[in-house]
């Protein structure tokens, strides 16, 4: 595998960026508990920003509010627009949490948000008032990967139930990753099947994906509750979606470190491999086996496999997306017989070219060749490495569609974000049904472009 | 019952009902959820069609990844400004400063790119950890012989409107380049005007050009639709700046006027009215027969054209009610005259960034029992549009799924619109685009619509 010569980015800029700012993940993190509103704690332009970046996606009111720096108060601290914001927020939107982000803006000032909750919580004029907590999201520090774990990490600390005596049940602890709404009803599904209480953080699968109202609804229904997430110190275990995190800053490290609740890290269930994998944790968790309807999807995935490997076989992919996604993707187009030609990230970390060897098993021993590993990566790059690789479609987000129609390649769309088609928020990716709608999506992709290229084309095959 | 803030009342008027003067021009109440975006925002937008420059953006990715393509402008030239270049700031350069990046982004992405020109977007910490933006700027310009010019649109320094400000001060360092002395209005056979304030979304600049060629006048420059570094260098030559999104472009039209001496006027190219006011307008000012003669041909023949076809949708959506809440006022202006020609009643009208003159020319056009409303939120605007029953909402992505969860039709006339809404053939498209919305079956499916139709039976 040639990857060193791509372990450094070329340039220093990065141009097209296959990556967002941490407080994005982090206030999309905080839109899956229940009752809660997100805050930003910088510039109205972030708030703003990214709102329109999710409303794009999921088609669904996203309302972050912000405290709303000017100039003076980048020059005398955030403190008292924080508590205006604040005031205002419960005012307006009654939540039950408020979940804070904080900006580069207010990080590089030095703004100490910790110390102003305490003095804010302290004042006996906030008796009544919303569960606040506070993520640190400075810009300028990871992705919005990092920002919707932190976010995550945050929230638990903040209202897991803490007392000594908590009597541990069989409930299950899911931390989800940064997922599709249509995963998270795949992942409720899953859990539900087990029979055991258990507690699925971050659940943006309502608050993201509602159906129509009769009057606007200030904090959308559905999340997390916050029972649920007070409950997970008793829990049996905690399962954890990715392992592009912070090994010591993680909910389920937090929870192993302070409950002795055991942390299992899983891929992205996405491929049979992976989703085994899933299901074994889940199985040693709850002790019960599989439950039957997932054998049956399970080989119904395995036939769905077998009809379509031919349209897939030796077709050669560019990939690219977050370290997770990408790393999970990976291993399933392994199973497929499909190259990735390009694994590509916007995040920067050692663990990414590990990972995506470590998921490739196929390509390796069979196929004799090679995936250029590209981490820190931007689409420019992507573009300017996949010229010569022939590739024959590309996987991930509507920002690859540039790449894809320069080389004249379908693009099947998965990730996020999907800014360029309705419904994107809703693709199923996860589990063996998720893996099958991919595996259909590709096929059909490569079929419709072969049919189409072909001369007088044909209606069967 | 959800109550307005306090700090917010007086930005809420209702016709009829209300007795004072709308506040605004200040900046957003900290957690309001304002639908406004920020200084570098306003910078961006207003840059961002100038088409062979180089955009970079210093500082942490977000703001550069969240402006990428966020505009329906398009290009006849160069594809460069589709980019999104960022210094992509990390925590590194937060503490040792990011000069040493942005020089290095500078340079590798001139020799990669060979931009005509190149604009340095500060967003809001490169104040703070106090790079010295101008002189690397000025380093590297001379050392690549370009110009490379400092955008200060720092997030926090103020509102939208700033950036639009610091934007224009961006433009001007570059009008007067070509060396060459401008042409004044004594020179009998010279019409060429600069358009300010069209930025080509939908290929809508190319649509005003045309009519402005057609009645005799020769395009300059356009400010920033379709536009390069060399047309924008040679805007001094035009005998009249005509400024439409007057919010925006303004302030760049009165430092023309006291540089060059070119007088400018205010138009708009929404609707049928304000399409022809702004041709003859133009023609006007020129005092020659010949121009003014094909003006009114042109308009006549446009309208001639555009009265039969409009027809039939104006009669579907005849007593229809409508809400707008747009960035600029002039474009609101222009909308609840576009919307009167189709049969359509404005019941709310906001803007994120309108001033006093705004609002009180607002409140003269519109009739009793209208909402009118300055940086307002979805708290609000869903309130209002519920409460006035309106069929349609106009704005952007922000506001879309504020009409849509409540089944409400929704028309985008913001800059990521991929329809040409300008001119005589967008007043069509503008009609099409409204008649499809409100008129769609899928609205009897719409819960808050059933209330009404209880409310209006009863």
């Amino acid at each position: 595998m040639n990857n060193e010569h791509f372990s450094e980015p070329a340039f220093v800029s990065a141009r097209n960026a296959c990556k967002l700012c941490s407080p994005l993940g982090a206030c999309f993190a905080m839109h899956g508990i229940e009752g809660c509103i997100s805050l930003i704690h910088g510039s109205q332009g972030c708030a703003t920003y990214i709102r329109r970046y999710g409303i794009s996606h999921f088609r669904e009111p996203i309302d972050i509010a912000s405290s709303n720096f000017v100039e003076a108060t980048a020059i005398f601290g955030g403190r008292n627009n924080l508590f205006r914001a604040l005031d205002n927020v419960t005012q307006q939107y009654q939540p039950q949490v408020i979940g804070i982000a904080s900006t580069c803006l207010s990080e590089t000032i030095g703004d100490d948000v910790s110390m102003y909750l305490r003095e804010y919580l302290s004042d006996a004029k906030n008796g009544c008032r919303p569960i606040i907590f506070y993520a640190s999201t400075p810009s300028y520090r990871g992705t919005h990967i990092d920002g919707f774990h932190e976010a995550i990490y945050a929230a638990v600390c903040c209202m897991v139930q803490k007392n000594n005596n908590v009597t541990k049940t069989n409930r299950i602890n899911l931390i989800s990753n940064f997922v599709s709404v249509e995963d998270i009803r795949a992942l409720h599904s899953i859990l539900q099947s087990y029979q055991v209480p258990y507690t699925l953080l971050p659940d943006y699968s309502e608050t993201f994906d509602g159906g129509t109202w009769e009057e606007y609804q200030k904090i959308p229904e559905g999340g997390t509750p916050v029972s649920g997430i007070a409950a997970m110190s008793e829990a049996a275990g905690t399962l954890y979606l990715g392992k592009a995190l912070n090994p010591e800053r993680n909910a389920a490290y937090y929870m192993s470190e302070h409950f002795h609740i055991p942390a299992e890290y899983v891929d992205l269930p996405i491929g049979i491999g992976n989703t085994d994998r899933f299901f074994d944790v889940l199985n040693g968790m709850t002790g019960s086996p599989m439950p039957d309807i997932w054998t049956k999807q399970r080989s119904r995935l395995i036939d769905a496999y077998f009809d379509g490997h031919k349209y897939c076989a030796g077709k050669r992919a560019i990939l690219y997306g977050d370290e997770d996604f990408v790393v999970a993707m990976a291993s399933f187009l392994d199973e497929i017989g499909v190259i990735p030609v390009i694994a590509a990230t916007g995040a920067a970390g050692e663990s990414f070219s590990r990972r995506i060897k470590e998921s490739q098993k196929n390509i390796q021993q069979h196929l004799h060749t090679e995936t250029k590993i590209m981490s820190d990566t931007d689409f420019a790059t992507i573009m300017e490495s996949a010229a010569e690789l022939e590739a024959d479609f590309a996987l991930g987000s509507s920002k690859g569609f540039y790449l894809t129609r320069q080389l004249g390649i379908p693009l099947v769309r998965c990730g996020f974000p999907i800014h360029d088609r309705i419904g994107g928020h809703r693709i199923l990716h996860l589990g063996y049904n998720g893996t099958l709608n991919l595996f259909e999506r590709i096929c059909n992709a490569l079929m419709e472009a072969k049919q189409n290229a072909a001369p007088s084309g044909w209606t069967y095959i | 019952m959800f109550k307005i803030l306090n700090e917010r009342r007086q930005q809420v008027f209702e016709k009829g009902k209300d007795d004072y003067e709308i506040e605004c021009e200040k900046a957003s109440t900290a957690g309001s959820v304002s639908q406004r975006a920020c200084v570098f925002c306003g910078s961006r937008v207003v840059l961002y069609p100038v088409a062979d420059a180089l955009h970079l953006v210093h500082g942490p990715i977000g703001c550069a990844a969240y402006t990428w393509d966020i505009r329906g402008s398009m290009s006849s030239g160069s594809e460069l400004y589709r980019n999104s270049f960022s210094t992509d700031i990390h925590e590194n350069e937060v503490i040792y400063g990011g000069e040493r990046k942005l020089y290095a982004a500078l340079n590798e992405l001139i020799e990669r790119y060979h931009p005509k020109a190149a604009f340095v977007y500060c967003t809001c910490i490169i104040g703070l950890i106090g790079d010295d933006v101008d002189a690397v700027c000025r380093r590297v310009a001379g050392e690549k012989n370009i110009e490379i010019i400092p955008v200060h649109s720092e997030g926090f320094k103020g509102v939208k409107k700033d950036g639009y400000k610091a934007a224009c001060e961006a433009l001007f360092k570059l009008i007067g380049r070509d060396g060459k002395t401008p042409l004044t209005a004594d020179l009998p056979d010279n019409k060429a005007i600069n358009i300010l304030g069209e930025f080509n979304l939908a290929g809508e600049t190319s649509i005003i050009k045309d009519y402005y060629r057609r009645i005799g006048i020769d395009i300059k420059t356009c400010f920033t639709g379709d536009s390069s570094v060399a047309d924008i260098g040679k805007a001094h030559h035009a005998q009249l700046n005509v400024v439409q999104c007057s919010g925006s472009m303004t302030y760049l039209a009165k430092m023309m006027k006291e540089k060059f001496g070119i007088p400018f006027i205010r138009v708009s190219y929404f609707g049928i009215e304000d399409m022809s006011k702004a041709l003859y307008d133009v023609a006007e000012f020129f005092h020659d027969s010949g121009i003014m003669k094909r003006t009114e041909d042109l308009v006549r023949s446009e309208v001639t054209k555009l009265l039969p076809k409009l027809a039939p949708y104006r009669r579907g959506l005849e007593g229809k009610k409508a809400a707008i809440y747009v960035g600029g006022t002039f474009k609101a202006f222009s909308l609840v005259k576009a919307l009167r020609h189709l049969g359509i009643e404005t019941v709310v009208v906001g803007s994120q960034s309108g001033n006093e003159d705004d609002y009180k020319y607002l409140k003269e056009i519109t009739g009793e029992g209208t909402i009118i409303c300055d940086d307002s939120n979805p708290l609000e605007l869903s309130r209002f549009v519920l409460e006035k029953k309106a069929d349609l909402l106009i704005g952007g992505v922000k506001e879309r799924p504020i009409a849509y969860k409540m089944g409400i039709g929704f028309c985008d006339h913001n800059h990521e619109r991929k329809t040409a809404l300008a001119g005589f053939e967008g007043m069509l498209n503008f009609a099409k685009e409204v008649y499809a919305t409100v008129l769609s079956p899928v609205w009897k499916f719409s819960p808050a619509r059933v209330f009404w139709r209880m409310d209006n039976e009863q």
